[in-house]
């Protein structure tokens, strides 16, 4: 069974039959799409199932032509539909699933067009699971881009008062960031060659199922010295040839040995950089980060944690699969800068939410600085924060889940998020007040929550690290204290005290009711997550391992 | 029982208790409330006695139980594993034992609150933490532990939680205690990267053969030390704690008293390899012990909540064992831990018992003659505060004793301001006594009328810990008054490392039997002085501290401010980091926006210029396009090459 295929494909023809079921079915699109998005949850199991943790290649392959081109003594245009999975994109796979679940059930209550709502939600299921499958460039970069489509929409449709705005600001961020992602795509396109295909193209062999080892030193041995027909020469946007330094053309603008600078600064470096700056928008990375706060204030509930759940994991997951690890040379030659970035963004976000009146603001400032822990972990090249930032990118997916969500149900209650409007809440909304504070201390980083696990490691490979200086991590630490002070200051502003709310104020007939079934039914699983994952953070060190260990070997030198 | 099975049972039996009471929250009855929560603890010490009897001291009787394989990542691996040994034995013993009683006390005390369940759960969740604390074989395990009773001490201070102070107590005791913990986290990363694995017994057996005051073996201590002094309140971090007597009492006893507080001395004890090589952490810790021990003594004298006089005597007392500790006398500190735990909880469960009798009075000031309606308790607080005073033979008088005299060996200026401190000590606790339970009732009618002695589960505990507290310093008595160092024996064998590692610190300098007895009576002398100088003050002359509204002598008001150390940190610490926080928020936040909003205007303005392009002329983009396909025909005729 095409595992990965379906993974990315029943979600859009869900997406077309919503669309396309006539109007007196309305009742059924969010059935529909809650079928869909279970379907996932268990598509993704399985691939779970199947995966081989003790191997660190890509697995569960899929591959067909789709593009080829020959453009004369530019060689043969090749784009495959590629896909796959190894020990970084599993786990956020996996994390996807459960998230779209999650914001599909918590859908229940959106308001006008559910038609064009829960197309547009599938649609972006179905463009997320391509992201963290593809492995063809130009296919990821389709779906990367595709995925604005649906995400412009949904918060500048069903947003609060400023959704235009923020839903402009949003898509301009990340368009910019597009671009330049973009033009490194076509530069690396015109660099790497694809020594199977360039191998049948020469003659060497027949087909490509006699490709040998042999051939492919032979192949990079005649690329490397410039024996080979430029006619010959099959141009790749395939992932696994461009992680290979031997599959470069030499004189090419990325070459590996670093011919071509542009304005004094080698092109590579300056192709790092572009990559970088393009998946540090969506992590986001200070001062990457300003559409995120506003999309997330104007974004309804789902949508909000679509975005914090999954959406910003693409940015993380871009760092180590294409940033690093297309440009090892660029980590190990900025470790500095980026780890002090992501320390400057986990402190400027810590900060940042200390000064929030807003609690969706807060929440969405304390993503930016569990972020800033990703970039810190990945800048480390060390096997612990490359290891802790994937755990890191999952524990924040179930936790920001969850506080999303809970700031949904005050939302859905009184249409208020200040903080200050609220007062003692935890006498009416004993559950409520319980899984928020669950959900606060799990963010926070207390042993025995996922979130602890995902900040002990990252920070551990930023102490470790070979590549960055020590006041890097000494600085980064500060962020366990600042979440500590903004998420139990929020906590004692709203919860503890006298019983106050303001929109109840004038009314003392009206009462804040607690949590409906189905709002249990959504926290105390993410709850259950968060805890088991902390308790048993090899659930998903054992998918990471091998692949790192792999990974890390560019590094080593 | 097998020690393994034992081991995981002891903090899994509390973990119970705390999930039924705790998600049985007012469904489970009041009657069961009790007895589930208490349970947990008793059985819990049950296992602890049945650990003694499998326990042979003397050889090597480390026992180490592995549950499983916690975290695996590239070639660090974390086990979640328990070790016991003479110090994890003498923890369980304090942890369980005294654990169960305040359990017990505790259904006296709070059974008639809306959330008592509530208060038992995290009780017991609270123990579970703690023995996590205690059993854990590694660095990791500690801090889980660690972390863990910082959260139930946090939601255990603001219990309470409609009253706004409690609730700022409950938040700056977390939040002070995790500065604590940065330096803590950072220790231990410098221990995995020095020694590659977080493991006691692999990291202490890398230390033997170091060399004595290494750069990486300071900085470890250091940062450990950093993680002690939030925890276990000594300057700078030690403001928490007596905030943090915000809590129900039977918490200040247990918590802020007897275990919690005392991780700090459990951890440098746990790892005295490290310290002993590092002789300057030493040092630095015993100035620091010293400091803490004096400010809070002084700060003690003038406080007049029950309460507030215990918390600042604990923060004192910890100094104590850290001085002890400075001074290489682990065993000393070890067994002032335990002493302390006896006679200070027994200090503030007796404090819980006239505070319940006075109808939640806490101010000395409106107390007084409570000894005659309050014959249990009044008898049991006369026995603590000999006890902490250091007048013999109560528990208080050994221990104290044992670390003022291996001060002695060190320095002897140290050990003047020691006697200072326990000079303190001897005053300001038996001013608290006098004040409360002699003289005249100054209450109003209404609390003389309410007045009563506690019930027996509350006055149990009182006495079990008053019998300790009495005969607790004998498992120590020096050989100087016939005695055999039973503690010192048992302990032992903990410290073969640091010996072997750093035999220079342990060189025998024992001070000769005259000297010992001599600095024994100088200490147990001041003690009694000072005692009678608090009661020619208080019962003979009957003064009673001023109102809050009198105006006091300058030097007076700065002590009664606690030397405003809150107002000095609340100005240059937390008012700073808020303005930062606004600052970035309001400014930085403003100054990258209008920077997008530049880049997008100048966009848009460009595409205004480009926007004429598109004209809607047919004749030009016909025209362009021609021009367009020209140009790649003479690119691939002339066979240009663009890219390479």
């Amino acid at each position: 069974m095409p595992l990965l295929s379906l993974l990315i494909f029943l979600p859009l023809a869900g997406a077309l039959l919503v669309a396309l079921l006539p109007r007196e079915r309305a009742s059924l699109y969010r059935w529909i799409a809650v079928a869909v998005t279970s379907a996932e949850v268990i598509l993704s199991g399985l691939a779970y199932a199947q995966f081989d943790r003790g191997q660190a290649g890509y697995q569960l392959l899929e591959q067909a032509d789709w593009i080829t081109l020959p453009m004369g003594s530019l060689g043969v245009a090749s784009i495959d539909y590629l896909v796959g999975i190894d020990g970084i994109s599993l786990p956020l796979v996996l994390l996807s699933a459960v998230v779209m679940l999650v914001g599909v059930v918590s859908s229940w209550g959106i308001h006008g067009r559910p038609q064009a709502y829960f197309a547009l939600y599938l649609l972006l299921t179905g463009t997320i699971m391509g992201c963290f499958v593809a492995l063809d460039f130009f296919l990821f970069f389709l779906f990367f881009e595709f995925m604005l489509l649906p995400m412009y929409f949904l918060i500048g449709l069903w947003g609060g008062p400023r959704r235009e705005y923020a839903s402009i600001k949003f898509f301009l961020y990340t368009l910019a960031g597009s671009v330049l992602i973009l033009l490194v795509m076509i530069g690396l396109y015109l660099s790497v060659i694809d020594p199977v295909s360039t191998a049948v193209a020469a003659g060497l062999i027949d087909s490509p199922s006699d490709m040998t080892a042999e051939v492919l030193r032979a192949v990079q041995f005649q690329l490397l010295h410039g024996q080979l027909n430029p006619a010959q020469i099959v141009h790749t946007f395939d992932w696994r040839y461009m992680a290979d330094g031997a599959n470069y053309l030499p004189n090419s603008f990325l070459s590996i040995f670093g011919e071509v600078s542009i304005g004094g600064m080698p092109s590579r470096m300056l192709a790092f950089w572009a990559l970088f700056i393009g998946f540090a928008v969506k992590l986001p990375i200070v001062p990457l980060h300003t559409w995120l706060p506003d999309a997330h204030v104007e974004a309804p509930t789902p949508v909000s944690v679509v975005l914090a759940g999954v959406l910003l994991k693409i940015g993380g997951y871009g760092f180590i699969r294409v940033v690093w690890g297309l440009f090892p040379d660029g980590g190990a030659q900025y470790a500095t800068v980026l780890g002090g970035l992501g320390a400057f963004t986990i402190v400027y976000g810590g900060l940042n939410a200390l000064a929030q009146n807003d609690l969706k603001k807060m929440i969405a400032y304390s993503s930016v600085s569990h972020m800033g822990f990703v970039l810190l972990g990945v800048a480390s090249l060390t096997a612990e924060g490359v290891n802790g930032a994937v755990y890191q990118m999952v524990s924040h997916g179930v936790l920001s889940s969850m506080l999303f969500l809970l700031t949904g149900v005050l939302y859905d209650r009184t249409h208020d998020r200040r903080i200050d409007s609220y007062r003692g809440l935890l006498t009416p909304m004993p559950q409520y007040a319980t899984l928020t504070a669950v959900a606060f201390f799990a963010s926070l980083g207390l042993p025995g929550f996922s979130g602890f696990v995902g900040e002990l490691f990252t920070l551990m490979g930023g102490y470790q690290s070979t590549y960055l200086p020590g006041w890097i991590t000494a600085v980064s630490v500060l962020g366990i204290v600042l979440a500590a002070a903004y998420f139990l200051w929020t906590l004692q502003r709203m919860f503890f005290g006298e019983t106050w709310v303001r929109t109840y104020a004038d009314d003392a007939t009206q009462a804040i009711a607690d949590l409906t079934l189905r709002e249990q039914w959504l926290l105390i699983p993410l709850g259950m997550l968060a805890l088991t994952l902390g308790l048993f953070p090899n659930l998903v060190f054992g998918l990471t391992n091998s692949t790192v260990a792999q990974w890390m070997l560019k590094f080593v030198e | 029982m097998s020690p393994h099975l034992l081991c995981i049972l002891i903090p899994l039996l509390p973990l119970l208790g705390f999930v039924v009471n705790g998600l049985g929250f007012r469904k489970v009855p009041t009657s069961l409330v009790g007895i589930v929560g208490l349970a947990g603890p008793v059985l819990a010490f049950l296992c602890v006695c049945l650990l003694w009897g499998n326990f042979h001291a003397g050889n090597d009787a480390v026992i180490k139980t592995t549950l499983f394989d916690w975290i695996s990542v590239g070639e660090m691996h974390i086990n979640f594993s328990f070790q016991i040994d003479q110090l994890t034995m003498l923890m369980l013993g304090i942890v369980t034992g005294i654990g169960s009683l305040i359990h017990l006390y505790s259904i006296g005390y709070m059974n008639h609150d809306e959330g008592y369940g509530k208060f038992m759960a995290f009780l017991n969740l609270f123990l579970f933490f703690m023995l996590l604390l205690v059993l854990g074989s590694n660095f990791v395990i500690m801090f889980i532990g660690w972390e863990g009773v910082g959260l139930c001490s946090y939601l255990l201070i603001g219990f309470w939680n409609t009253n706004t102070s409690y609730n700022n107590a409950a938040r700056k005791a977390f939040v002070m205690n995790r500065i604590g913990d940065l330096g803590f986290l950072l220790g231990i990363f410098t221990i995995m990267t020095t020694f590659g694995s977080v493991e006691y017994t692999d990291v202490f057996e890398q230390v033997v053969g170091m060399d004595v005051n290494a750069p990486v073996i300071l900085t470890i201590t250091l940062l450990l030390f950093v993680g002690a002094m939030g925890k276990s309140a000594q300057i700078p971090l030690f403001t928490w704690l007596p905030d943090a007597m915000a809590g129900p009492t039977p918490v200040s006893a247990l918590i802020h008293a007897a275990t919690m507080v005392t991780a700090g001395i459990y951890m440098v004890v746990r790892a005295n390899v490290l310290f002993s090589m590092a002789p300057l952490t030493l040092d630095i810790i015993g100035g620091i012990a010293i400091a803490t021990a004096l400010l809070a003594a002084s700060i003690g004298l003038l406080q007049n909540d029950i309460k507030k006089v215990l918390a600042y005597s604990t923060v004192s007392q910890l100094g104590y064992m850290f001085l002890g500790l400075g001074a290489a006398a682990y065993t000393a500190g070890m067994f002032h831990v335990i002493t302390h735990a006896f006679f200070k909880a027994l200090l503030f469960l007796g404090a819980g018992s006239v505070i319940h009798a006075m109808s939640n009075e806490q101010d000395i000031r409106n107390m007084g003659g409570l000894r005659k309606s309050l014959p249990i308790t009044y008898w049991t607080f006369l026995v603590g505060t000999i006890a902490i005073a250091g007048i013999p033979p109560f528990a208080g008088f050994f221990s104290k004793d044992e670390i003022l005299a291996h001060v002695y060996e060190h320095s002897k200026v140290l050990w003047a301001l020691g006697l200072l401190g326990s000079a303190m000590t001897s005053f300001y606790m038996f001013r608290l006594l006098f004040l409360t339970f002699f003289g005249e009732f100054r209450g109003t009618d209404e609390q003389k009328h309410h007045l009563h002695e506690s019930p027996l589960s509350m006055t149990l505990p009182l006495l079990v810990l008053a019998v300790l507290s009495v005969v607790g310093g004998f498992m120590n008595v020096p050989e100087v008054l016939g005695g055999h160092s039973v503690l010192a024996e048992f302990m032992s064998p903990l410290f073969d490392q640091a010996r072997q590692a750093n035999p220079a610190l342990f060189e025998a300098n024992a001070l000769d039997h005259g000297t010992e007895l001599m600095l024994m009576s100088i200490s147990a002398g001041v003690a009694i002085v000072m005692a009678v100088v608090a009661y020619v003050m208080y019962v003979r002359n009957a003064a009673v501290p001023a109102p809050d509204s009198q105006v006091r002598s300058l030097p007076q008001q700065v002590v009664y401010g606690k030397y405003y150390i809150d107002d000095f940190y609340d100005r240059l610490i937390v008012r700073p980091v808020r303005g930062l926080g606004d600052a970035f928020y309001s400014l930085g936040e403003f100054v990258i926006d209008a920077v997008v909003g530049g880049v997008a205007w100048s966009v848009r303005s460009s595409a205004g210029v480009f926007r004429r392009a598109q004209s809607g002329s047919i004749g030009l983009y016909v025209l362009l396009m021609v021009l367009s396909i020209t140009l790649f025909i003479a690119l691939r005729f002339f066979n240009w090459k663009v890219f390479n």
